[in-house]
């Protein structure tokens, strides 16, 4: 080596060094978040889990529409659609060029394909009610899909764009749970049971490439492990974070975002409307006004969540306030109970599921409960045993829930539900709401079903259950609310 | 060399140990057989029609009478498979290997940890039996033995990881993350489980110790003019291995078995927390296949431990 | 006099005083919340400081010890209700009845003992009662293993070689010669078992499977203490203490009892 050719080096060397100082690395491409839950199996088409969702809705999984972060139905791989005028059929006009991960071409075959599975009598799909309004799917050619309704269905479109509705590979459905292939920005890479699941940005993406490349979803239950995970840099972002308790300790710290969002989780004390003394209007009211709703939300959720006076979201454009029909009145809750003949109160009980705010919950209401005279004795239940007695047997008195899934209000017209609530008139509401396409009149609507629920008081409405997001400062694009369970990761980028 | 007496008598605890197994199996299916809640339901969720977890029912086989399941199984088990998941959908052997990836690691960690200290302890204050070093270590050893290993454990991470940061809270990146930030997230969990062991095992060593210091050939030892040091170590220690070995034994398999609270403290993910989650999703085929392999380790344990007596002292009468 | 003994002696007392006292007084309702109060450290109002629903810790764990106690209790109880008995036929009948009972102690023996609690639990749902039945069954090996080897002993002896050529029966002979021999044993190895029983239901309750609330319960204060450990760790440390004392105290009472009662000594 001469001593230009050595010195021409240096300079390089050098010169790298400074471009390398003055020129940062490219932003950061990779993403490490934290869930609390670890899903059973991958397949949204087959569970129930909402970690499941969380995991591959809208990054390996899409379905003709899509929920976007403020709850609205999108075009996804239905790049647009035509409605008949009697609203009972529906042509979607698919995307041309998308690919499974897998290699496999996608078409009209595989919308049918799905679609069929999934309403098909032996189908373990967990939410069969989506598909229920379906009369047939047929394929016109392979980029055409028509649907034909049985009735006009207000919520069709909602419907598809549930993670349980989303479009899978003829070739690859029966795999899914364990090597989930679809046609998302993200590919599958791996799953190390108990630890994480690992996904990569998919090569040949239909759509907009994410600026993301590398996403690892990693599963923390415990609330410490939580924080300590975030704060060690571990994890950059905890979409749903699970220690209420310690996010001022975030909200201090600059190097973290807090973003308190909503969910679509409706918590309530519910009630056993079939068994006395539950079914005596008054007593429901009673208990209503038996519940100091602000300190449940302070006791066990540290002051995050929001109070609601019926069974529906706060953010929801149709919203109603009737936090102030059943106020916090111990005195006119004991004046009731004495007018349905429980002067003295009664004893019952209360079933608790596992969840934190269920079980710290449960023991604030118990205590607001006993010093009206009701004594309500607290059993500890396992989820197993919940579906079981109370869900499914409806063995219980009282029991507290939050109920996740968007759109539920039905719930209270359904006879076999596990409230045992009967209202004729409000059952007329929810037919007239499923039979009205979005708009002012289903609005309207919607505000009737809330005021009738708030007044036949079948079940103490306690809170919105919140999402508490917490990421590094510098992450942008994750969503802020939780329209459906999901963290949809084709928007995230990291800041410059 | 094993004597023949020896070798039957191994013989006879290998077949009731095998014995034990059939038993214990009968005992295990039954048993879930009763419990309640329906996996189908539970794998379902809320919004389930009754038809689609009839449907998951019979993909799941619990529609089949409950003699068939049961030979069914066992039939499998014995040729090595243990059947799929429920929940995971994948081989139960596979789970099981993949957990005892960290319970097995984790509870030789904490074993060779808690003889580290408790034999050197047992030995120093054997030697000062009776004097005030003793009766120090026994004082802090009864402390030992009292504090619940998971409330030690709180300590442990309120000191070592909320407050100095040196290790994580909790959690375990798996090995393929390399072999030092895994050692690192087991470190406190074995310190946890490792002192109330410990504390045990000294005791134990000790006594032992002092039992075999009165006996004869150490007294003709010591009238040779062997030093106590080299009594203790050359005569006494060997001799005190039987006591030792096993509290060793049943404290190996408690630790694979019973590690459920420290795992749940730790957030691990190793086989008390498969099983513990595997009784409350309901995936009973998991639990009947870890309950059997744990069963199966502690009978193997304690064959261990009766063929491990024979060689430390071959002129050993038989316990029963 | 020895010191074991005395010390164990003196704790236990205190523990069973406090949880007596309890009844009758505790510095606030140990169930009343207060969420005003919350997560306020150790004070003069509050000794122990307070809970997450503003409870006062010291209350909580005076009435907690009564759950403690009932609940090992009562399975030292079961064990010793059902092994002694079991020992004791073993060691008298022998044969296949005793090959039998020492093999199904080693089933029970072979069982992961925490597992089948949780199972247990599983079954009929948490409760004390559940805690107890799974404490208590691993109880009956124990004392079924110490009997029968005491038992053994105490028959190969002279004195019962002598009751026996007077034509005594072995039901009598148990009665009147065994049983009062091996009884400090029986008393010492109780007094072991309970003190392993306060351990194991604290184990149970932290994991969600003992007494549910609103009745404290020092494991569960425990399990809640957990997620607080960054912001209040007062309320892991009062509970954990109170289970080591106890404990501590059980066993010194135990090893003091032993030396006392040993005839050796």
């Amino acid at each position: 080596m001469t001593f230009a050719t050595a010195r021409r080096y240096a300079f390089l060397a050098l010169a790298a060094l400074f471009l390398g100082a003055a020129n940062p690395a490219t932003a950061r491409s990779d993403l490490t978040l934290a869930m609390v839950l670890e899903p059973p199996h991958l397949d949204p088409t087959a569970g129930a889990a909402g970690a499941i969702d969380e995991i591959v809705y809208a990054n390996i999984f899409e379905g003709l529409t899509r929920i976007g972060a403020n709850g609205e139905a999108q075009p996804a791989l239905a790049k647009n659609w035509d409605i008949s005028p009697d609203r009972k059929t529906y042509t979607f006009h698919l995307h041309q060029g998308v690919k499974f991960h897998d290699g496999a071409a996608f078409d009209a075959n595989d919308v049918k394909f799905s679609l069929d599975r999934a309403r098909a009598p032996d189908s373990t799909n967990a939410q069969k009610g989506l598909f229920e309004a379906i009369d047939q799917v047929e394929v016109i050619d392979p980029a055409t899909v028509k649907v034909t309704l049985k009735h006009p269905s207000g919520d069709f479109l909602y419907s598809l764009g549930w993670g349980d509705a989303v479009i899978v590979g003829r070739t690859s459905a029966a795999t899914n749970k364990e090597k989930p292939i679809g046609t998302g920005p993200f590919k599958f890479q791996n799953w190390a049971k108990g630890s994480q699941v690992a996904l990569a940005r998919s090569s040949d993406y239909w759509g907009a490439k994410p600026a993301l490349d590398k996403a690892t979803f990693r599963f923390i239950p415990d609330p410490a492990a939580a924080s300590a995970a975030l704060l060690a840099g571990d994890i950059q972002a905890f979409p749903s974070f699970p220690a209420p308790e310690s996010v001022p300790q975030f909200q201090a710290d600059p190097r973290f975002k807090v973003e308190i969002g909503t969910t679509e989780g409706e918590t309530i004390l519910s009630e056993n409307n079939a068994r006395p003394p539950f079914d005596n209007p008054k007593v429901r009211e009673a208990i209503a006004h038996a519940i100091d709703r602000k300190a449940v939300i302070d006791g066990a959720m540290f002051g995050f969540g929001t109070q609601i006076g019926s069974f529906f979201p706060p953010h929801h454009p149709a919203y109603v306030d009737l936090t102030g029909e059943r106020k916090y009145d111990p005195e006119l809750a004991k004046k009731l109970l004495a007018e349905a003949g429980y002067l003295d109160g009664f004893k019952t009980t209360l079933k608790l599921p596992p969840p934190v705010y269920a079980r710290r919950g449960g023991e604030i209401i118990a205590a607001q409960l006993r010093s009206v005279g009701i004594e309500a004795q607290i059993i500890l239940v396992e989820w197993a045993q919940w579906l079981e007695q109370v869900f499914k047997s409806r063995d219980y008195d009282l029991t507290i829930i939050s109920h996740t899934e968007p759109n539920d209000l039905n719930i209270f017209a359904r006879d076999d539900y596990y409230f045992n609530y009967r209202n004729p008139a409000f059952k007329t509401l929810i037919a007239e709401i499923s039979a009205t396409p979005d708009g002012e009149k289903r609005n309207a609507l919607y505000g009737e079903a809330q005021k009738t629920l708030s007044a036949g008081a079948p079940v103490a409405f306690l809170m919105q259950f919140p999402k508490i997001g917490i990421w590094d400062a510098k992450l942008e694009g994750l969503w802020k609310n939780y329209p459906i369970p999901a963290n949809d990761l084709t928007a995230v980028k990291w800041a410059e | 060399m094993l004597s023949p007496s020896i070798l039957s008598h191994l013989l006879t605890r290998l077949a009731t140990s095998l014995l034990t197994l059939v038993f214990a199996s009968l005992v295990v299916f039954s048993t879930l057989e009763i419990l309640p809640g329906d996996p189908a339901r539970l794998m379902l969720g809320l919004g389930a029609s009754e038809d689609a977890i009839a449907a998951l029912r019979g993909q799941m086989g619990l529609n089949q009478p409950i003699i068939l399941r049961y030979l069914t199984w066992a039939g499998h088990m014995l040729t090595g498979d243990f059947g799929r998941s429920y929940t995971y959908a994948v081989p139960v052997r596979d789970l099981i290997a993949e957990r005892l990836a960290v319970s097995l690691p984790l509870a030789l960690m904490a074993l060779t940890l808690s003889m580290a200290i408790a034999i050197p302890v047992g030995l120093f204050a054997a030697a000062r039996r009776g004097r005030a070093p003793d009766s120090a270590i026994m004082g802090v050893t009864q402390l030992g033995v009292a504090i619940p290993n998971f409330w030690f454990a709180l300590l442990l991470v309120y000191v070592f990881a909320v407050t100095l940061r040196l290790v994580p809270a909790g959690g375990f990146p798996g090995w393929s993350a390399g072999i030092f930030p895994a050692f690192k997230s087991l470190l406190l969990p074995a310190i946890a489980l490792a002192l109330p062991q410990a504390a045990i095992l000294a005791r134990v060593t000790r006594s032992a110790l002092i039992e075999t210091l009165s006996q004869d050939y150490i007294r003709t030892a010591r009238a040779k003019g062997l030093t106590q040091t080299a009594i203790l170590r050359r005569h006494a220690l060997p001799n005190a291995m039987i006591p030792v070995l096993t509290i060793l034994g049943l404290q190996f398999s408690f630790l694979l078995a019973g590690t459920v609270i420290i795992e749940n403290v730790f957030y691990l993910p190793g086989l008390g927390r498969l099983i513990f989650q595997a009784i409350t999703q309901r995936d009973l085929i998991v639990v009947e296949g870890v309950i059997m392999v744990l069963v199966a380790a502690v009978l193997l344990v304690n064959l261990i431990v009766d063929l491990a007596y024979a060689f430390v002292d071959p002129r050993l009468d038989i316990p029963r | 006099m020895n010191r074991s003994l005395i010390i164990g002696l003196t704790i236990t007392l205190l523990v069973a005083g406090m949880a007596l006292l309890s009844y009758a007084w505790t510095p606030y309702d140990a169930t009343a919340i207060d969420i005003a109060a919350k997560l306020q450290g150790p004070s003069a109002a509050h000794w122990f400081g307070t809970d997450h629903f503003g409870r006062d810790i010291l209350s909580m764990i005076m009435v907690g010890s009564r759950n403690s106690i009932a609940v090992a209790l009562v399975a030292v109880g079961i064990g010793a209700g059902i092994g002694i008995p079991l020992g004791l036929v073993a060691a008298t009948r022998g044969g296949w009845l005793d090959e039998m009972l020492m093999r199904f102690n080693d089933l029970v023996f072979a069982f992961p003992a925490l597992i089948t609690a949780i199972m247990i639990t599983a079954i009929f749902g948490p409760g004390a009662i559940n805690a107890i039945i799974a404490i208590g069954i691993f109880n009956i090996p124990v004392f079924a293993r110490v009997t029968r080897g005491a038992a053994l002993s105490i028959l190969s002896r002279e004195f019962i070689l002598a009751a026996k050529a007077i034509g005594k029966s072995s039901g009598g002979i148990t009665i009147d010669h065994v049983l009062p021999n091996i009884a400090s044993l029986l008393i010492v190895q109780a007094t072991i078992q309970f003190a392993l029983g306060i351990l194991a239901e604290a184990g149970l309750s932290y994991l969600g499977l003992g007494a549910p609330p609103p009745n404290p319960s020092w494991g569960r204060m425990l399990f809640e203490a957990q997620t607080m450990i960054g912001i209040a760790p007062h309320m892991a440390l009062f509970p954990g203490l109170a289970i080591v004392i106890t404990v501590l105290g059980l066993n010194l009472l135990g090893d003091g009892l032993r030396d006392v009662l040993d005839p050796r000594n």
